[in-house]
């Protein structure tokens, strides 16, 4: 499963309600304002940081550099750009947004 | 009433104090820009104007964004223009700004950093205030 989140992780609870759903070695791709969830010192990073024990963190690269957050993301977060968010939907048989 | 009359009548030499608050994240939602623009209208005015970020509004105001992948806009440069529509009263709150791993170095403007209770009482003192 490929879980696909774009809110704000400090404005609504998308990303807390996809982690408790998320199913070991399922792939959680965060794209807008959700990205900002995988930048060092958020109040969010910690929710990533121990969700990557057991799920995959995938990060949309423009979107980062979009909200000047290129230079802050998380070690151990994967970005991605439109080509391998393609990819991701593709390698997975179903996604879920989170809207 | 009559004080609105009197305003009204007048049409010049009002100024109220205006606040602007800010708490969205940029390009997610319309809200930042949107906001940035009401605010650049409301300087044709000659008002008292306050613009306040806090909660994810403080990411507007990042150093270094690039849109070109997204293909939008980039405005947060126009936050620079600001002072000169003489908007100089620019406030970030102290506990958001932390909260998301910001200091002062990462925004592209100069602000004054308020704690959640300096920010209370300036909220409290406004006339008018409009929240995007």
């Amino acid at each position: 499963m490929l879980h696909i989140v774009n809110k704000s992780a400090t404005e609504r609870n998308s990303l807390e309600s996809c982690l408790r759903m998320a199913t070991k070695g399922s792939a959680v791709l965060l794209i807008e304002d959700a990205v900002y969830a995988a930048t060092q010192g958020s109040v969010a990073a910690a929710k990533i940081q121990s969700a990557m024990a057991d799920l995959q963190i995938y990060a949309l690269g423009p979107d980062m550099e979009a909200r000047g957050m290129a230079g802050r993301v998380l070690d151990g977060v994967k970005l991605v750009d439109y080509g391998g968010f393609v990819d991701l939907v593709t390698e997975h048989s179903t996604c879920q947004s989170w809207l | 009433m009559s004080d609105m009359m009197d305003d009204m009548d007048g049409g010049e030499g009002v100024v109220k104090k205006f606040m602007f608050v800010n708490r969205k994240a940029p390009h997610g939602t319309v809200y930042a820009l949107e906001g940035l623009e009401v605010v650049l209208i409301s300087a044709a005015f000659d008002q008292d104007v306050s613009m306040v970020f806090t909660d994810d509004g403080v990411y507007e105001l990042i150093k270094g964004m690039n849109t070109k992948g997204i293909e939008v806009k980039d405005f947060s440069k126009t936050y620079r223009a600001l002072e000169g529509y003489d908007i100089e009263k620019l406030y970030v709150e102290k506990a958001s700004m932390e909260a998301r791993g910001l200091s002062e170095d990462d925004l592209i403007v100069d602000v004054t950093v308020l704690d959640s209770a300096e920010m209370a009482s300036l909220m409290a003192e406004q006339d008018v205030v409009i929240s995007f």
